[in-house]
């Protein structure tokens, strides 16, 4: 779950645009600062008082001295703004290249929906809180709100962009180094909106298309006993109510799609790691762990959850 | 002495303040709903003594909210619409064909009920039930007014095709509540 998540790690031309400007801002507000101190000191131990105060000569001189810094601060204040306008308009520049991807991301409370879009209906699937990424490849994410709003920020990747209840924003990312990289919802959405997270995945176009293939298969059948008893424990019970795992009659759409859950790497919009403990968990005590999220508790019996745990565990 | 005296009395009124409080996880009004559950008035023997459920959440705006999500999310709005009526019985209006009270509300989700209201026993945790149960009362104004959420005004509502029509209160049918 140590993933990293700074704007100071770029791994694409955007968030590399953004982490230069940080750098020039840093460096010029350090290089001022320190000329300040300077002239701050200088003129406390070194004042020379002149001998007459009403010499036009050093009247001139200190206008002389505060026009020249003013000059200075104006010009460094230009650099920063054109550096400033010019990155701001290369971040939300589109990245031309008809090879993109599409990917349309649906902000919940709170989890993400992220959906693959294509040209064949039968290619296109939803998964939620983790996005895979080919590197070298342009991403067009199209975001939207499912309630209020949220903001989607990968500070890896790219700057942060609403995604608004109505409308469609479009933002534009690239990764050229392979990782995994964790974002966060950057707009107060409500109760769990600090347990907003996400994770984006960016992999070598192999091992990309690969996922690909495996994400449009519908979700595997359970093999032994115990995970049939878990998938009828899962089409019996309430979890059809919301969520939907393709293959099965379970087709509930305003919670996230199961049918690969083994294969993503948290739980709960990346709040606790997938693991068959941290399923349990979540499953018999979703309040315990996130308050306030859209999942109930559970009156589950210990079988019964060992076995839906088992069935959930083997959907790679 | 009046100034702390009107800070405490100010104090207290949040205090009392619960209709935004928010249970994420507790246990349901009721478990045993449908064995105390009564369809009638008339009891062998005289009149027992009344056995009534109370719902906190008829009292709390953030459960009723819940409910309206749950309303919308569970698929009520198929047949009964925004509480006008289709397929499915109108819920605004004050006919009750199986009974008003909470617990009969609670009943027929989780029963079901002939001609088409699916029973959701299993389906539904006992929770959201109960919010759902919150909410439609409230679209039938049966909860106090400052937990109630908005409600359009021009909602009409008809009863379904093939059924008797009701008596509202003005003693037309199918008139704006």
């Amino acid at each position: 779950m140590n993933w990293p998540q700074s704007m100071l790690g770029a791994a694409g031309p955007h968030a590399g645009g953004v982490e230069r400007l940080w750098w020039l801002f840093f460096w010029v507000s350090a290089a001022v600062y320190v000329a300040v101190v300077i002239a701050t000191l200088l003129a406390i131990f070194h004042h020379r008082r002149p001998a007459d105060p009403q010499d036009p000569a050093h009247a001139h001189r200190a206008g002389r001295a505060i026009a020249v810094a003013t000059g200075i601060s104006l010009v460094l204040l230009f650099v920063l703004l054109i550096s400033s306008v010019q990155t701001g308009r290369y971040s939300i520049q589109g990245l031309a290249d008809p090879s993109h991807v599409n990917i349309s991301v649906t902000g919940q409370q709170w989890w993400w929906q992220v959906e693959y879009e294509s040209a064949i209906p039968s290619q296109t699937f939803v998964t939620a809180n983790e996005i895979h990424i080919p590197t070298g490849r342009p991403v067009l994410l199209k975001l939207q709100s499912g309630d209020v709003i949220h903001s989607f920020w990968v500070p890896n990747l790219s700057g942060k962009k609403d995604l608004l209840p109505g409308h469609e924003n479009e933002l534009w990312i690239q990764a050229d180094r392979e990782g995994v990289y964790r974002g966060q919802c950057a707009e107060f959405c409500g109760h769990q909106h600090a347990h907003m997270g996400l994770v984006v995945i960016a992999e070598s176009p192999g091992k990309y298309n690969r996922w690909l293939e495996a994400q449009r298969r519908p979700a595997a059948e359970p093999h032994d006993d115990t995970a049939k008893r878990g998938r009828d424990v899962f089409l019996s019970g309430p979890c059809v109510m919301c969520h939907a795992i393709r293959g099965t009659g379970a087709g509930g759409r305003t919670a996230p799609d199961l049918t690969h859950l083994a294969s993503r790497l948290t739980l709960a919009a990346a709040t606790v790691p997938n693991t068959p403990g941290h399923l349990a968990g979540w499953i018999s005590d979703a309040q315990g762990i996130k308050p306030g999220n859209r999942m109930p508790t559970m009156a589950i019996n210990a079988e019964d959850l060992q076995a839906l745990v088992k069935y959930l565990q083997a959907l790679k | 002495m009046t100034r702390v005296f009107a800070i405490l009395l100010l104090a207290l009124t949040t205090a009392a303040c619960e209709r935004e409080q928010r249970r994420f996880s507790e246990a349901s009004p009721a478990s045993g709903a449908p064995q105390t559950l009564k369809m009638g008035q008339l009891e062998p023997g005289g009149s027992a003594q009344q056995v009534t459920i109370r719902s906190e959440y008829d009292e709390n705006a953030w459960a009723i909210s819940e409910g309206q999500r749950y309303y919308e999310w569970f698929n009520c709005v198929g047949c009964h619409a925004h509480g006008g009526g289709g397929m499915g019985p109108p819920l605004i209006d004050s006919r009750w064909i199986y009974g008003s009270e909470p617990e009969n509300v609670f009943a027929t989700i989780m029963q079901g009920r002939p001609n088409g209201m699916p029973a959701f026993r299993g389906r539904i945790p006992q929770q959201q039930a109960w919010q759902i149960v919150a909410f439609v009362r409230s679209i039938a104004l049966l909860t106090p007014k400052d937990v109630r959420p908005q409600r359009s005004d021009s909602l009409y509502y008809q009863e379904p095709s093939g059924q008797e029509p009701s008596r509202s209160p003005a003693g037309q049918p199918g008139r704006r509540p």
